[in-house]
């Protein structure tokens, strides 16, 4: 008797038990079920939940295995100092940087994960209801927006009160209304806000060098802006560096290339909606343009505090900080984002633009990736149902002007009345 | 020979539990998301809460059958302004340090619907005696759930009780601070009040599944 055919065996012995909808979740986690769908016509497509799922996290693991050597990367140039002719495989693509980056961002991803599974688990024990796969995707997320040093039991208390508080309590999974990765996000955003904002956090090891002789600093590109260190910045940064990723930063955020690589993935896998993705890099661009265009009319004054972020390049925007990752994995969320076709195209301008705006009016906080999200996600059905309004409204006013020939003369007015 | 009959104890236990004014009924929230981010101002409002409510209960009873039902509504107004207003003379001479935290929060407590929502729905038409009970039971219902709410959110926030640190000290870093706790910014702000009053709604309603409404 084959592992597959025991695993059959135990299930069918704890069928209705209390502890079934555990043993299950890992079952057809590896294996596809035994048994088929007794009643009903049903379509028959590969693509169920858990494969969408197992798509995004393909995606995702790009980003991660840049993140982790870019930790280390960022870890030892920051002591060693940036190297000189910097080359992909003699400087970032090393065992000490892939090690350390291994012991740093391997735990997050761990306790994401243990957290955040452990207690879909126990929901679904408690309710009876088999366990959604909704979470796969929230705890790769998570590991990917954090900046690389957040203590773990943060992070678990970030991850519990967004799994119960931003999904659980609405329903579980496909029910939230706010994106559980950037509830969980903005929580460690109040609730520790020293731990996720500074210069010392995006670096490996700066924190608790804080103050000593072998002080650190990774100010992230945004954080030298936010400043107006504009050419300091471009002088340790240039653009090929932040479009490649070879920044400071949350965990797997800083690669724009490898974000774009992987929205053409979830596009042509038909996952992601291209229509967000684009719609929210061109509402960053209006919003970019604007500030622009502000600078270059002068009617900000170089001393003002937000000349640094406006005077940026609009397009720059997209190549620094979370906004990229946001509209790729975060925005085009089917769950929380707008389901209707024109919804989701004001949705998505309306993220990219508020993203851009609040990025550069946060007073303490050089980003605002998150916050736009979660505002859009709070208003998607509002956008949803004015666009079905709208739809409705056209199509009776057409029917209004339309004729109707009925088969006995006299029954027009009849028949219109009817319809509507 | 108990001191309350059954009838007049249900007065009062009523609005601790099954009938509560925030949980159940909703009102008073913008004072429980406003002022419970302290357990010692939380416990102020409640006691102030308590005050306006069981005398100007009282007061109302008294006058239910003299006040024209046209302008029941200023009456009622003028009765709990004027027990505010003492309230807030008392705080502003006793505890000035205190009535500044609680701010305008005192002032308004003459807005909050429990008050004018017992007024009317109960001081009107009950006598003396019921009308003190309810308005002290009711008074008592809102006080609970702020101090509950006052209680986590000073706990998780600050790391004190009344002002006295619990877990240690977090600037010297001795008792949990010392590996690595720290406090919880969130709970300070007062969307923190709305989550946990929901979470306290939440419990009450999974321990006693008849208060959940149909959807």
């Amino acid at each position: 008797m084959g592992l597959k055919e025991k695993l059959h065996q135990t299930k069918l012995k704890y069928q209705g038990k209390k502890m079934a909808p555990a043993f299950n979740a890992l079952h057809t986690f590896l294996y596809s079920p035994n048994e088929t769908t007794h009643s009903g016509s049903h379509v028959r497509a590969v693509d169920d939940l858990k494969r969408t799922m197992n798509t995004v996290i393909m995606a995702l693991v790009p980003c991660l295995l840049f993140g982790i050597f870019n930790a280390g990367y960022q870890h030892y140039s920051a002591i060693n100092g940036f190297p000189e002719n910097f080359s992909v495989l003699e400087h970032f693509i090393t065992w000490d940087n892939f090690w350390l980056g291994a012991i740093t961002v391997l735990p997050i991803v761990v306790v994401s994960y243990g957290v955040g599974l452990a207690i879909e688990f126990l929901f679904a024990v408690i309710k009876g209801h088999e366990v959604e796969e909704g979470y796969l995707v929230t705890g790769m997320l998570v590991p990917l927006i954090v900046p690389v040093d957040t203590p773990l039991w943060m992070l678990a208390v970030a991850v519990a009160f967004g799994v119960v508080i931003g999904k659980e309590v609405f329903g579980g999974t496909g029910m939230n209304i706010l994106n559980p990765a950037l509830t969980i996000r903005a929580f460690l955003f109040f609730a520790y806000p020293t731990w996720m904002s500074g210069d010392k956090v995006w670096v490996h090891g700066a924190v608790d060098r804080a103050g000593t002789a072998d002080a650190i600093s990774g100010e992230t590109v945004l954080g030298y802006l936010a400043q107006g260190n504009n050419t300091e910045m471009f002088a340790k940064y240039d653009l090929s560096e932040m479009f490649f990723g070879f920044i400071p930063g949350s965990v797997g955020e800083t690669s724009t290339f490898l974000i774009l690589l992987g929205g053409l993935f979830l596009i042509f896998s038909k996952i992601a909606s291209w229509r967000i993705m684009v719609s929210a890099v061109v509402g960053s661009l209006a919003m970019g343009l604007i500030f622009n265009g502000i600078v270059a009319a002068e009617w900000i004054p170089e001393y003002s505090k937000f000349y640094g972020l406006m005077s940026f390049e609009f397009w720059q925007h997209l190549l620094v900080g979370g906004l990229a990752f946001g509209i790729v994995y975060m925005a085009t969320d089917p769950v929380t984002g707008s389901q209707t076709n024109r919804g989701k195209w004001i949705y998505g301008f309306l993220i990219g633009f508020l993203s851009v705006m609040i990025r550069v009016f946060n007073p303490g906080y050089p980003e605002g990736v998150f916050l736009a999200i979660l505002l859009m996600n709070v208003f998607a059905p509002t956008i949803d149902h004015y666009v079905v309004r709208g739809n409705v409204k056209r199509r009776m006013k057409r029917l209004k002007n339309a004729t109707i020939f009925p088969k006995v003369s006299g029954e027009v007015e009849e028949l219109k009345t009817e319809t509507v | 020979m108990a001191l309350l009959s059954k009838k007049d104890a249900n007065l009062i236990l009523d609005p601790l539990a099954d009938n509560n004014p925030i949980t159940i009924q909703v009102l008073g929230i913008c004072s429980a998301l406003a002022i419970t981010a302290e357990l010692k101002a939380s416990v102020v409002m409640a006691l102030s809460v308590i005050f306006v409510m069981g005398v100007g209960n009282v007061v109302i009873s008294l006058m239910r059958n003299l006040i024209p039902s046209k302008i029941r509504i200023i009456v009622q107004l003028v009765v709990v302004a004027s027990l505010v207003i003492m309230v807030d003379q008392v705080l502003k001479a006793f505890a000035y340090e205190l009535s500044k935290t609680l701010g305008v929060f005192i002032g308004l407590i003459i807005t909050n619907c429990i008050i004018m929502g017992r007024f009317e729905a109960f001081a009107l038409g009950n006598g003396v005696w019921r009308s003190f009970l309810d308005g002290i039971g009711n008074a008592l219902g809102y006080g609970v759930i702020l101090i509950i709410v006052g209680f986590f959110r000073e706990l998780l926030g600050s790391g004190t009780l009344f002002g006295i640190p619990v877990f240690g000290d977090p600037v010297a870093k001795t008792g949990l601070y010392s590996i690595g706790y720290e406090n919880n910014g969130f709970m300070i702000i007062p969307p923190a009040a709305l989550i946990v009053v929901g979470i306290i709604i939440w419990v009450q309603r999974s321990r006693n599944r008849a208060l959940i409404e149909e959807a």
